[in-house]
């Protein structure tokens, strides 16, 4: 009863057009797979335990081959977004947006408006880094913060695979020991380490990453 | 892009035009108008195409007609627009939620639970640890290392124990390809 109760429920959710794509990976129609298609985002405390680090990847499985000709997007703009007094609306953003083989950084700091639309911040701090080679990493410190731009390894885990097969109906459940989808693939990664001072400071803030398309 | 660069190739051609031909003098040096190579153009409106903050909710919980919306939506009126799509979708997916009063591992019922997750942001702790789950502390943030999907599947088809459905709320790949760096930039080298 409990697997033809699963099966059911996986069947009913196959139908109304259920697709589990890992973490962010080509997660919707009009972004997918596109320059301005968010894998992942994570947020956590730096080393340095006096600052923390958001990082935002972009442009999925990429193979070592495909690797050298993915590129940064310099109409798609990488906000990361920070709200400090809990009413999921950005109070900070940290902006990157590319521009001939540089990365350039604006913030943290209170944008223009808040939303779906937004304007760089040309007044805040500016830092850059160098976009990365893939066997060239590049880092750069400013303002005490840290940037990375470039080719990563995709840090995501998981038997994408199997999951597939299961919702297809192929499989009754994972295999013990999974296998890696995502094992031997590269993303587009930006990383930036700031003070946490910088953003808010102390207690829990809520964070998330955008893309945005100049129009 | 192209349009744009086809745009600034035009003007800058009209403009060393204007400039040859309205100049008699040998040693005129054209003024830095901010349009040339060294200050990049940073101007315009950024319209939002993607976004995200905790793993997989939009590829999981979203559905597929409404996914581009998920994206557009800001996460102040996510929950509003989307709960109860969650909700639907999280009760029709898992058996754990299937019964009245079901929950998970968190003490949520599907109502609890996907009223967390509607609203698409990633809590981040500035005071210490920072894991999605670690055991002890829940959505402090999200580490290279956390195995989210693993967390995402237990909560979701583990039921009030994390014991049932085991074969599905555990996919088995419980660490990246490549070991992480303990310093900046901390995500491994590419392939």
């Amino acid at each position: 009863m409990r697997n033809m109760k699963i099966y059911v429920g996986i069947g009913i959710i196959a139908i109304t057009g259920f697709l589990l794509v890992a973490a962010d990976h080509i997660d919707a129609p009009a972004v997918s797979g596109g320059t301005s298609d968010i894998t992942d985002f994570y947020a956590f405390q730096a080393e340095d335990t006096d600052n923390v680090v958001f990082v935002a990847n972009l442009q999925g499985l990429l193979a070592p081959g495909a690797t050298d000709n993915a590129a940064f997007d310099e109409n798609v703009l990488i906000e990361f977004n920070i709200d400090t007094n809990q009413d999921n609306v950005e109070d900070l953003v940290i902006q990157a947006i590319p521009r001939d083989g540089k990365m350039y950084f604006f913030g943290p700091a209170a944008p223009n408006t808040t939303g779906l639309n937004s304007t760089i911040l040309t007044s805040a701090t500016q830092s850059s880094v160098d976009i990365s080679t893939r066997m060239t990493p590049v880092t750069e410190e400013n303002a005490g913060m840290k940037f990375f731009a470039g080719p990563r390894d995709d840090p995501f885990f998981m038997d994408f695979a199997q999951y597939s097969d299961i919702i297809a109906g192929n499989a009754s459940g994972f295999d013990n020991p999974g296998s890696d989808t995502f094992a031997g693939s590269n993303v587009l990664s930006v990383v930036v380490e700031v003070p946490k001072s910088m953003v808010g400071g102390s207690g829990t803030v809520n964070t998330w990453v955008e893309s945005k398309r100049k129009q | 892009m192209k349009i744009l660069n086809i745009k600034s190739t035009l003007i800058l051609i009209v403009i060393s035009a204007l400039s040859f031909n309205c100049s008699s003098d040998d040693d005129y040096t054209p003024p830095n108008t901010g349009g040339g190579n060294n200050e990049p153009d940073f101007s315009g409106v950024y319209a939002q195409q993607d976004q995200m903050g905790r793993p997989a909710v939009n590829t999981v919980f979203v559905s597929s007609d409404s996914k581009n919306m998920f994206n557009t939506t800001i996460p102040s009126e996510q929950n509003a627009d989307f709960q109860n799509m969650f909700q639907t979708n999280l009760e029709a997916l898992s058996p754990a939620f299937a019964n009245p009063g079901d929950m998970n591992a968190l003490g949520q019922d599907a109502a609890a639970f996907t009223t967390l997750l509607a609203t698409d942001v990633l809590n981040l702790s500035l005071d210490g640890t920072t894991t999605f789950y670690d055991g002890t502390n829940v959505l402090t943030g999200r580490a290279l290392a956390d195995d989210v999907i693993t967390v995402e599947l237990l909560l979701i088809f583990g039921g009030e124990d994390f014991s049932e459905n085991p074969t599905l709320s555990n996919d088995n790949v419980d660490a990246n390809d490549k070991p992480f760096l303990t310093s900046f930039p901390y995500l491994a080298a590419p392939w």
